[in-house]
């Protein structure tokens, strides 16, 4: 089983605060921690065990800058064999059709079984590369895959559907599965492994390698381009309460009591 | 003609919810847009479900036929890429969900049409498709403009249009159309419907829910919550990393692709906002929150906030009830 995994290197801004740059077009990246998108670490840690129960190689491959090296290092040290990072200023402004785009034009010619991408990022959330991809590949795709058993020749997965229940669905191979979390419990990745992973070579290539002109990626090959930030309306007028711990607490207390809640 | 498609969705006989959303917001484009509206049903016995949807729309375009009793995105995309070719609408609208998830990026590339995904809202400027998203989990909104084409594809966020029936019925035209699939889609099959074994507690009539968040951090800061919970007299119920991690049966999920509440208090703790939570519990009769991040989507949904640290208010609320309780 050769398997690809494509990853993309993120912000973690649940707990962050976002400043919108100057521009208006994108947020400050100073000061915010990057790491693996949360759905590829689940498509990683998947790939790895496929990989333990049925030999092949696992190969992850990404768009970004340097920056995204650190993801890449963490997908090896998880287990991946090889690395490619596809890298070019021109990259910049890219939507999810444009990544998509750059990712196919490298994958079309390595060899695979199984393609695994993640079902959203949690920076953009397009939720759209993977299905792309397979298309331009004319593979077969599933997204918001909860579970993988694989065949001879086919995949049989679970698809979560709304409303906690789930279809299975049977597909031919070489398909793209688009992972959901809690597929699995990926594996604690220490700091110590990824330094050890400093030694694996991570292939880098740019736009010359992709053989995509300069009009077909960033924002000119983009279907979306971006005009505006800003911070999300509030829907309910809320009210704060204030104060330390005991003062607060008092507070629920007593909105509680005058709703008989309690 | 402009025309505006919606495709309807629907699952075990029903036509879900986000249809009737989407129908909506398709109704006000058109309106805007000069342009008709028509709604796409495709499947298997959907004759008698078509009959529904004339007052909603100009057109029902109903593809019958026995090779799409289940759901299979391989053949729905070759259908709809016929008519969409043949028809050629200035904008294609389905649903942000597994089905509109699965369908629509690889439909819009197979057309080469320009998409937006997971959209809060959209209009046609100087005839230019401008459409809202969010990024980052819903801490940031972004206008984006999609490159100028003969048709568009959008996604519409679930939850985000409520649902209206036109106050002047359409009386659209229900017309059956050739599937065009000549054979059976051998790539993909469904099998079958998996559905979540029964647990234990119900969340969705529980009247007092404590939701949980990922901020609760660590699987030994369980018990503090259930000791809140009990003295509250709550349930608790919880966001999607507390299930994938295990910390709670899959049943306490609330959300999109968990369940639906709406009690009497729901108190959220430490959780983010992202929209497919809020999309659970957003009707709750009042929402208390305490996160830590000011910034937290979550509280642009809440009654009453709390920005502080959850492990210096929950102990110290469960502390105060119970000693009211004596
Ligand atoms: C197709 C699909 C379906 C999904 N369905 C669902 C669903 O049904 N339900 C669902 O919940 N999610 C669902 N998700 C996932 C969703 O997108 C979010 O990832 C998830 O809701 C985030 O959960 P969270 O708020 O617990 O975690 P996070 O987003 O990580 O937020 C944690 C919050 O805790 C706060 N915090 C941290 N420490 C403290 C502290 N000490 N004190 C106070 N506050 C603190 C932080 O500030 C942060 O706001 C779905 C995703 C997809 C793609």
């Amino acid at each position: 089983m050769d398997i690809i995994v494509c990853v993309k290197h993120v912000p973690e801004t649940a707990e962050a605060e976002l400043k919108i740059s100057a521009n208006g077009k994108t947020i400050e990246k100073t000061g915010l921690v990057f790491n693996i998108n949360e759905w590829d670490n689940y498509a990683v840690e998947e790939a790895v065990r496929i990989k333990e129960k049925f030999g092949g190689t696992v190969t992850v491959i990404t768009v970004g800058t340097e920056d995204s090296d650190y993801t890449i290092r963490r997908c090896l040290a998880h287990g991946a064999d090889n690395a490619i990072r596809l890298t070019d200023p021109r990259f910049e402004g890219s939507d999810g059709y444009a990544i998509a785009k750059i990712l196919y034009s490298i994958i079309r010619n390595l060899h695979y079984d199984l393609i695994l991408t993640g079902s959203q990022a949690g920076d953009d959330g397009y939720s759209m590369v993977g299905p792309t991809i397979a298309e331009m590949l004319n593979i077969p795709h599933v997204v918001l895959v909860k579970k993988i058993e694989l065949e001879a020749g086919i995949a049989r997965v679970h698809r979560e559907l709304e409303g906690g229940f789930e279809e299975v669905v049977e597909v031919k191979l070489p398909a793209l599965l688009a992972v959901q979390t809690g597929i699995n419990e990926p594996r604690y990745v220490s700091i110590t492994s990824i330094r050890r992973a400093m030694q694996k070579e991570i292939k880098v290539m740019s736009l010359a390698d992709t053989g995509l002109s300069e009009n077909e990626v960033g924002e000119a090959g983009s279907w979306l381009k971006i005009e505006k930030l800003h911070a999300p309306p509030v829907e309910k007028q809320i009210e704060f309460l204030k104060g330390n711990s005991e003062e607060v607490a008092a507070k629920i207390i007593k909105i509680l009591r005058s709703r008989g809640l309690i | 003609m402009t025309e505006i498609f919606v495709l309807a969705e629907h699952r075990q006989g029903q036509i879900l919810d986000i249809t009737y959303e989407v129908l909506t917001k398709g109704k006000e484009i058109a309106e805007k847009t000069n342009a008709k509206l028509a709604v796409l049903i495709l499947g298997k016995d959907v004759k008698e479900k078509a009959k529904t949807l004339p007052e909603y729309v100009n057109r029902v375009l109903v593809v019958e036929d026995f090779k799409l009793e289940n759901f299979n995105s391989d053949a729905w995309i070759k259908i709809l890429s016929n008519i969409i070719m043949e028809q050629m609408p200035l904008l294609t609208m389905m649903g942000h969900t597994s089905y509109g998830m699965e369908c629509a990026p690889r439909l819009a590339a197979s057309l080469g049409i320009p998409i937006a995904t997971d959209c809060i809202d959209l209009d046609f400027e100087d005839e230019n498709l401008v459409v809202m998203r969010q990024m980052y989990g819903g801490k940031v909104n972004v206008r984006a403009i999609l490159k100028k084409a003969k048709s568009y594809m959008v996604t519409v966020r679930p939850g985000v249009f409520i649902a209206r029936k036109p106050k002047i019925p359409f009386n659209g035209e229900v017309i059956e159309k050739q599937s065009l699939l000549t054979e059976e889609v051998t790539t993909k099959r469904f099998v079958e419907y998996v559905f979540p074994p029964p647990g234990e507690v119900d969340i969705t009539v529980a009247e007092k829910l404590v939701g949980i968040g990922r901020g609760i951090k660590d699987q030994a800061n369980m018990p503090m919550m259930e000791e809140f919970a009990k003295a509250i007299g709550a349930v608790l119920a919880s966001t999607r990393p507390v299930i994938d991690k295990g910390w709670l049966p899959s049943d306490r999920q609330v959300g999109s692709s968990g369940k639906t509440v709406k009690p009497k208090l729901y108190f959220a703790v430490g959780i983010s906002g992202a929209f497919q939570h809020i999309l659970g519990m957003k009707n709750s009769d009042l929402i208390i929150t305490i996160n830590k991040d000011p910034k937290a989507p979550i509280f642009n949904f809440s009654d009453y906030g709390i920005v502080e640290d959850l492990f210096k208010i929950v102990p110290e609320l469960t502390k105060r009830i119970n000693e009211l309780k004596g």
